[in-house]
């Protein structure tokens, strides 16, 4: 057995939750420290694993450990990536790392920025959810993968109410909360009704692929399943809990919210409703193609006519993650590709966003778009990173928008041209809404009021921005830093569906 | 042979025995001691019996009025266990924590439930429901100054004894019909009798009544708000953990010895209680502004979970499942040790803030942060979430009934958690976001016995969510007792 490097990346959050939470409470700038120092590791963890799987050119489950957990009932502790789960294993690292920085501010009694409410406790929360999170993309064993969902999902609640958005927290953080609940027992119902078809006394998934479910059961439970996870995927019309939770939601964990857990939505219904009941998915792709079409579309749609900064990124997400669901609907190996792409490229560019969203709320203290002007002379890197990303977000050659916008598209013509067509309208929409938005909030002249208000970015700041953008660039220009590596993974998922 | 079987037993009443001796002798102001007596004695019980009282292959003792088997093993533990919880928890209640009748009583009560959960013999049986209820009956309405314990204990003695009459009832058509009184060998006798379909159902309704009372389950579970909310905090705890628990295995075993009578669904009768349980203790719950209200309420809702596993042990074919009888033992050790905590935190609160309404929980996450990690362990735990206990035995039980076919119950009680997690995090909204500024600077003592219990229920809580493999095996082991 190799160096056990994913149940390390797993506990490493956890471990570090736990040490914080026994911290002093006065001690605020150690216990953020501490924070970043293990987030640095889990971030070079993740980079590791990431690295070994591209250079190496490995493919299939790799860096697998296995530990009993239940015998009576099969339940393992499995860690294990593939091609597909290793680019979000990367992103988690990511975004917890810049959600930390981000998270650190100054503590200004007049504009105070980042998290100066109990640290302690937010930071315990946070990586409680980002231990989650990880064990989600690392797990090989079904029901391990709904233990680690729901860890993942009750820290957001906490994070949300204590240090959310005072006006509409207690409302957003339950509905946030009852949503996604509701969504992975009804998937939970599913998964245990497969345990039990298949008689083989384990929620290993690399033996339940195998499994040969008949078609009538897939059928059955594939929408169960699929469209429970796919809740957390903010597919529509059940994408109501997104929006209204990234606003209320501190920036960090916004930035984690929509960077990496809609991924874990829509990274689950792969995994269990796609891979494990393929069949079920060949019947249904016709229904998930039009919820994710509607998706796209209607998401795009409503982020053009926001004026509040943080609702226009909410419902952004709505629309690139339909973008996700539709890759998926298409079963096809460019749309899979394009999806798996797009999960990375959507996670980083949506996590830049929040946090740019977030340093300007913390300064001009307002989110209305028409009342916001000129703060690219205030915080000149926060304006740049939001081109940067806008231009991911339209699918810009040249950056990582493109390189996972275009296979999508493609596998959708291939399938369903017409729903290419009606789809490619949402580009449009984005492309007019972040130009507007880049008009109205960064350039123009500083309004009055905000004279000698605007503390410039911290250095911590600044440097999550860069971070961020360097994954987009880099992967815009180097298609091949990714491509291959999610291609094993495309392989391996088509192989199940049957070679289509 | 014979002496080893009821070696806990014997043992408890030597820890009672040794109160009342000592008592007189001790100064008022030292007989906190007696708790730690107590509590001491009861975790040495559990000690001994685990070294040298362990069942081997099940067999009948003390002429057939007992069963010595590991089902029975295994809840006696876990009585004994909540049993030296509740003694320290009791330790800090300024009444009657320097009283020796009080652990008497509550001694008392444990000898019933110990013989409750291994009787073979309905007169047995009959017996030691009653030593269980007769002390709790007592100790509800122990604080006399208090009316509104007097009232629970008093309405806690009345519905008990209507209860009990009524299953006197069964007890007795049982015997009458196969005249005997031995559980096991009850069953060919019935067979033999040829009883008309009729007289069965009327049987079964009777005994449920005298099991869904114990059990608060719905229709029978009116009493439970006003007893917990008027009892003294550790007796309510008790009352429903352990006694609640007792009850469900005297169910399990009196159903599945008596019941493997063709022509009467009863697994459809359950799953229609449970149903009615689940979601009547849940919506209920929604309602309420004081937290032992609230957590007697989310109570009926979990004895509805439990008859879930209740429920998928026999389906129509009248084929019984281990598994399903491992879940409800699994569900009701983790039940014990998580609704322990919840009372837990309750009592500790009480006792500096003295409110238990929802709102008085304002600032405690500033007050006393690990105080208010155990309340979030215990009510997640509770809601169903992990790391903690209630997570795994939630998919267990769910998993019961998916197993044999229930599926629509399965989606019920799906249902009902999310209905659950919804009021667990209103409690928890008011512990972590909203203020009490003027409160939030003062200390929160913690009594030493509180601190013990707190910590390790809160220690379990986490284990049994985690490393759940070793747990799960007792459960097994219990349930393969059965047959």
């Amino acid at each position: 057995m190799n160096f056990p490097v994913l149940s390390l990346i797993v506990f490493t959050p956890m471990v570090a939750a736990v040490l914080i939470l026994l911290m002093p409470a006065e001690k605020r700038n150690e216990t953020r420290a501490l924070a970043l120092a293990a987030a640095t590791f889990a971030l070079l963890l993740s980079i590791w694993i990431y690295a070994t799987y591209l250079i190496r050119g490995l493919s299939g489950y790799q860096f697998v450990e296995e530990y009993e957990w239940l015998p009576a009932l099969g339940l393992k502790l499995i860690f294990g990536v593939d091609g597909m789960s290793a680019p979000l294993v990367l992103l988690t690292g990511i975004v917890m790392f810049t959600g930390v920085l981000i998270s650190w501010g100054i503590d200004d009694p007049h504009t105070p920025t980042g998290i100066q409410e109990r640290p302690r406790e937010f930071f315990a929360f946070l990586f409680i959810l980002a231990s989650g999170v990880f064990g989600v993309f690392a797990s090989l064993d079904l029901f391990m993968l709904f233990f680690f969902y729901e860890i993942a999902v009750f820290p957001m609640y906490l994070l949300i109410v204590i240090w959310g958005w005072v006006v509409t927290r207690e409302y957003a953080a339950m509905k946030l909360t009852l949503y996604l609940f509701i969504g992975s027992v009804i998937s939970l119902v599913g998964a245990l009704a497969m345990y039990f078809q298949s008689g083989m006394n384990t929620f290993d998934m690399r033996l339940l692929e195998q499994a040969n479910f008949p078609t009538e059961f897939q059928i059955f439970w594939f929408l169960p399943v699929f469209l429970g996870f796919a809740v957390l995927g903010g597919i529509w019309p059940f994408h109501n809990w997104s929006p209204d939770g990234h606003v209320a939601a501190p920036t960090a964990v916004s930035m984690f919210h929509a960077g990496v857990l809609m991924k874990l939505g829509a990274f689950a219904a792969l995994r269990v409703g796609i891979m494990l009941l393929p069949e079920g998915a060949k019947y249904w792709s016709w229904l998930i193609m039009t919820l994710a079409a509607i998706g796209v579309v209607y998401g795009a749609y409503i982020a053009f006519v926001q004026t509040d900064f943080k609702y226009m990124v909410g419902f952004s997400s709505v629309s690139h993650m339909g973008l996700v669901m539709l890759g998926f609907s298409t079963l096809t190996r460019e749309g899979l590709l394009g999806s798996g792409i797009q999960m990375f490229s959507h996670g980083v560019m949506t996590a830049l966003f929040f946090a740019v969203v977030g340093m300007v709320y913390d300064r001009a203290h307002t989110r209305e778009i028409p009342e916001l002007e000129g703060m690219h002379k205030v915080m000149p890197f926060a304006s740049i990173g939001f081109i940067i990303g806008g231009l991911v977000s339209m699918g810009m050659p040249g950056f990582s928008g493109f390189v996972a916008e275009f296979p999508i598209f493609m596998g959708v013509w291939k399938t369903q041209w017409f729903v290419a067509v009606i789809t490619s309208i949402s580009i449009v929409i984005t492309a007019g809404y972040i130009m507007r938005n880049v008009r109205m909030v960064f350039f123009g002249e500083i309004p009055e009021k905000f004279h000698g208000h605007l503390p410039p970015l911290t250095f911590m700041d600044e440097l999550a921005i860069v971070f961020l953008c360097l994954f987009m660039v880099g992967l815009g220009l180097f298609p091949s830093l990714m491509v291959p590596m999610v291609q094993t993974g495309v392989d391996h998922i088509l192989n199940l569906l049957g070679g289509a | 042979m014979n002496l080893i079987s009821v070696l806990p037993e014997i043992l408890i009443l030597a820890i009672g025995i040794l109160i009342l001796i000592v008592e007189p002798f001790w100064k008022p102001e030292d007989r906190h001691g007696l708790g730690w007596l107590t509590a001491g004695g009861l975790v040495l019980t559990a000690l001994v019996s685990l070294l040298f009282g362990r069942p081997s292959a099940p067999e009948l003792v003390w002429g057939g009025m007992l069963r010595f088997d590991w089902l029975g093993f295994f809840f006696k533990m876990l009585f004994l266990f909540g049993g030296a919880a509740t003694v320290l928890f009791l330790m800090g209640v300024e009444q009657i924590n320097r009283r020796g009748e009080v652990y008497v009583l509550l001694l008392a009560s444990l000898l019933g439930m110990n013989l409750m959960v291994s009787s073979a013999n309905l007169v047995m049986l009959y017996l030691a429901i009653e030593t269980t209820s007769i002390p709790l009956y007592v100790l509800a309405g122990f604080l006399r100054t208090d009316d509104k314990s007097t009232e629970a204990g008093f309405k806690y003695l009345l519905f008990g004894v209507m209860a009990s009459a009524v299953m006197l009832y069964g007890f007795s058509l049982l015997v009458g019909f196969s005249g005997t009184t031995d559980m096991y060998a009850m069953v060919e006798a019935l067979r033999r009798s040829g009883l008309p379909l009729f007289s069965v159902i009327g049987v079964i309704l009777l005994l449920l009544v005298g099991f869904g009372f114990k059990v608060a389950a719905v229709p029978f579970h009116f009493w439970a708000p006003d007893v917990y909310e008027g009892a003294p905090t550790p007796i309510a705890g008790f009352l429903s953990t352990a006694s609640k628990a007792a009850a469900f295995v005297v169910l399990l075993r009196v159903f599945l010895v008596l019941f493997p009578l063709e022509a009467v669904q009863w697994s459809l009768v359950l799953a229609i209680l449970a149903a009615l349980t689940m979601t009547l203790g849940n919506l209920l719950a929604l309602a309420q502004k004081n937290i032992k209200r609230l957590l007697a309420y989310s109570s009926i809702a979990h004895a509805g979970y439990v008859l879930i596993g209740v429920a998928a042990i026999s389906t129509e074919s009248g084929e019984f499942f281990a598994f399903s009888i491992s879940s409800v033992a699994f569900y009701l050790l983790v039940y014990l040790v998580t609704n322990l905590l919840a009372f837990g935190v309750v009592i500790t609160y009480y006792r500096v803030v003295g409110s238990d309404d929802i709102p008085a929980y304002n600032g405690l996450s500033w007050r006393h942060p690990w105080l208010a990690l155990a309340l979030l362990a215990a009510l997640l735990s509770l809601a169903g979430m992990p790391p903690f206990g209630g997570f795994i035995a939630k998919v267990v039980i769910f998993a019961a009934a998916i197993k044999v076919g229930l599926i629509w119950l399965a989606v019920v009680g799906v249902l009902n958690s999310i209905v659950g997690l919804y009021y667990y995090l209103i409690v928890l909204k008011h512990v972590y976001l909203y203020r009490n500024e003027a409160l939030e600077g003062q200390p929160l003592p913690i009594p030493g016995p509180y601190a013990i219990a707190l910590v390790v229920l809160a220690l379990g809580v986490l284990l049994l969510g985690t490393v759940f493999g070793p747990w799960f095996s007792l459960a097994e082991g219990a349930a393969a007792a059965f047959f």
